[in-house]
């Protein structure tokens, strides 16, 4: 048995090579943590999938290892691992009834008649079907048969659940349903999740960390929070949530500061030493707009609004400073009579805090 | 009140997309039918007429039955033709199941190869195959003198070697729209490759099945050209006896067991159609 402090799944310098040299993912070392709910969230072909799916051993890995729970997976076919899967498709079986359908993995493992139907039916309240055991899958809906899958692979009281961009499938509402659905149930079942998406709403929401990818290269694993407010690299930054973006040469003044020159910004000092190109980087929600030029230690810059956008709960106003991007600022609606109140053309500085403004060296 | 309002809406004047109004396609549709199932409804008709010849229709009789059904020899070589398909249908199935199988789970070189030549037997002309075969029988010195259902062999296997491309690849089409996730999400569960294919695959291929073994059976059932070939003295085939009691004359007694040959195929199309509804059915998920 494996220490219960090791992490449940131990992936070392993993790397995977379709025939034909696509590079699908390139060394790869991660640990996932027991009980944890872990995303891999990344642009389509990152990657992320093939990673997935070598967990759950329907790609073999051309170089590297792979532990679950303490146990090297590069011999155990898929049917003998510890980990259960939702596919994307769902994959319920059409000519099974749902309790059929969620029972079949016990059935295979030769479990006794009535134990299979009492777990079956506590697999099927777990996920709210309780009284749909006898439907056909024709008869659910997209989000039933969701439901189903994720019984059938909770029954066998998997070490890890993976679930392969289980929500794109469904609509906006349910799928936001469903998110809360998945973090209740993780916990209620206190089983390792390691979730697939694209959505980085998905993973902010419902992940305890998050793995972000691009071209089969992990470039961060972090928490939501740090994620979004301390990202490591321009990619990270630009994937997760928005961000304007300005370029810039950083030079260290060998005291622990550094002055970073931007053609917008002017000069700014940050702490850290950082040569070379940089990009400054600030999010939408914590830029400023105002009539007048505002005062104390900010980052500013004066230009004419070029858009306008009202979404109800806010409102997203594009400054155009001269940067190669207008300045993207949302701006709360919090008081019904207020609207942003900006016209087009309008000549208006943003503004924000240099302990919000992040310099990206990578 | 509804007579008249049927006659004006009649005079509505043709629109661009009634198609279905226009005379030209009325008649096409019409002479199509007539050019299909004209000479076949003229067999059926004829096989109650009671007259020696087939060209004066002369009152209703059903004795043409009696005496086909009294007919040994027809009678053994219907029964012969329906246990060499019998056979047929569930080799061939069973073969074709298979290479369809192993064609879309797996990659091997010379795959397309492979496809090909499972392939090529339907457009080779029948007179080639029913040749070879009797050729192959001879050269490899197939014991003729077998007991029966044993000295069917011989055209049973021709056959098999001529039916069973039809039913691979309709099988093989039906596993194109198989969801591979289905597969693995079964191996997920627990299941062995075997149990994958007997608990998930087998059950979205059975309308290829079923289609299959439909094809293979009346395919067999009716074939003439290699069973002539292929047949000896004492393993006469229902088409076979047929072409030789034609030879003398068409009588309403081979009408009659063509009839009774058309009502046994119809009735296991509809079967077999049936089935397949059923399963399509379950299998929209």
């Amino acid at each position: 048995m494996a220490d219960m402090q090791d992490p449940i799944i131990r992936i070392e310098n993993i790397c995977k090579t379709y025939p034909g040299g696509v590079q699908a993912v390139d060394n790869v070392s991660l640990n996932v943590d027991r009980g944890e709910f872990f995303a891999l969230l990344g642009p389509s072909g990152c990657g992320k999938t093939t990673l997935l799916r070598m967990m759950a051993g329907f790609e073999i890995p051309t170089r590297g290892t792979l532990l679950i729970d303490g146990q090297n997976m590069a011999d155990v076919q898929p049917n003998k691992r510890p980990v259960n899967m939702v596919f994307q498709s769902y994959a319920v079986f059409p000519h099974m009834s749902v309790a059929q359908n969620v029972g079949y993995g016990l059935k295979i493992e030769g479990r006794p008649k009535k134990e299979i139907a009492e777990r079956v039916q506590e697999a099927l309240d777990l996920v709210k079907l309780g009284h749909l055991g006898g439907r056909m899958p024709d008869e659910l809906s997209g989000g039933q048969r969701q439901r189903v899958a994720l019984a059938r692979a909770l029954i066998k009281r998997p070490s890890v659940l993976l679930l392969d961009e289980p929500l794109s499938a469904l609509d906006a509402k349910l799928r936001e349903a469903m998110q809360i659905e998945l973090v209740r149930l993780q916990k209620t079942v206190g089983i390792t999740f390691v979730i697939v998406t694209h959505d980085q709403d998905e993973a902010l929401s419902m992940a305890n960390r998050i793995a972000v990818m691009e071209q089969g290269v992990v470039k961060q694993i972090a928490g939501p929070a740090e994620l979004y407010e301390s990202p490591n690299c321009r990619f990270v930054a630009d994937f997760i949530g928005k961000i304007n973006l300005f370029d810039g040469q950083a030079k260290a003044n060998g005291n622990g500061k550094t002055l970073v020159e931007t053609p917008v910004l002017g000069k700014v000092e940050f702490g850290g030493d950082a040569n070379g190109p940089v990009s400054l980087g600030v999010r939408p929600e914590k830029v400023r707009v105002s009539r007048e030029k505002p005062s104390g230690n900010l980052l500013a810059a004066q230009g004419p609004v070029t858009d306008i956008a009202y979404y109800g709960g806010y409102s997203k106003v594009f400054v155009d400073i001269g940067a190669k991007e207008p300045v993207l600022a949302d701006i709360t609606n919090a008081e019904r009579s207020m609207g942003p109140g900006f016209e087009n053309g309008e000549k208006l500085w943003v503004s924000w805090r240099a302990e919000d403004t992040l310099v990206l060296t990578s | 009140m509804a007579l008249l309002s049927r006659l004006r809406a009649r005079r509505e004047p043709i629109g661009p997309l009634d198609y279905y109004r226009k005379l030209w396609l009325r008649l096409i549709m019409i002479g199509t039918l007539i050019f299909l199932y004209g000479p076949i409804s003229t067999l059926i008709a004829f096989s109650f007429n009671d007259s020696r010849r087939n060209i004066v229709w002369r009152g209703f009789t059903l004795k043409y039955y009696e005496k086909a059904l009294e007919n040994d020899e027809l009678i053994e070589a219907f029964t012969n033709s329906l246990t060499i398909a019998f056979f047929t249908t569930i080799v061939s199935v069973i073969l074709a199941a298979l290479a369809a199988y192993v064609l879309w789970r797996f990659r091997f070189p010379f795959k397309a190869a492979y496809e090909g030549a499972v392939a090529l037997p339907i457009v080779i002309p029948e007179i080639c195959m029913g040749v070879a075969m009797m050729a192959f029988f001879a050269r490899i010195g197939w014991p003729s003198d077998l007991p029966w259902p044993l000295s069917l062999s011989q055209i049973t296997i021709a056959h098999i070697a001529f039916s069973f491309p039809f039913a691979a690849i309709v099988i093989r089409a039906r596993l194109e729209s198989f969801n591979r996730e289905l597969g693995e999400s079964a191996r997920d569960l627990g299941a062995s490759e075997a149990r994958v294919f007997w608990d998930i695959v087998v059950p979205h291929m059975k309308p290829g099945l079923i289609a299959g073994a439909l094809l293979s059976f009346t395919l067999s059932l009716d074939d003439f050209v290699i069973t002539f070939f292929t047949a000896g003295p004492n393993t006469v085939t229902f088409p076979v006896k047929v072409y030789s009691m034609v030879r003398f004359s068409v009588t309403p007694e081979v009408n009659a067991a063509s009839t009774i040959l058309i009502g046994l195929t119809l009735v296991l199309t509809a079967i077999a159609l049936r089935l397949q509804n059923r399963n399509n059915m379950n299998m929209q998920a």
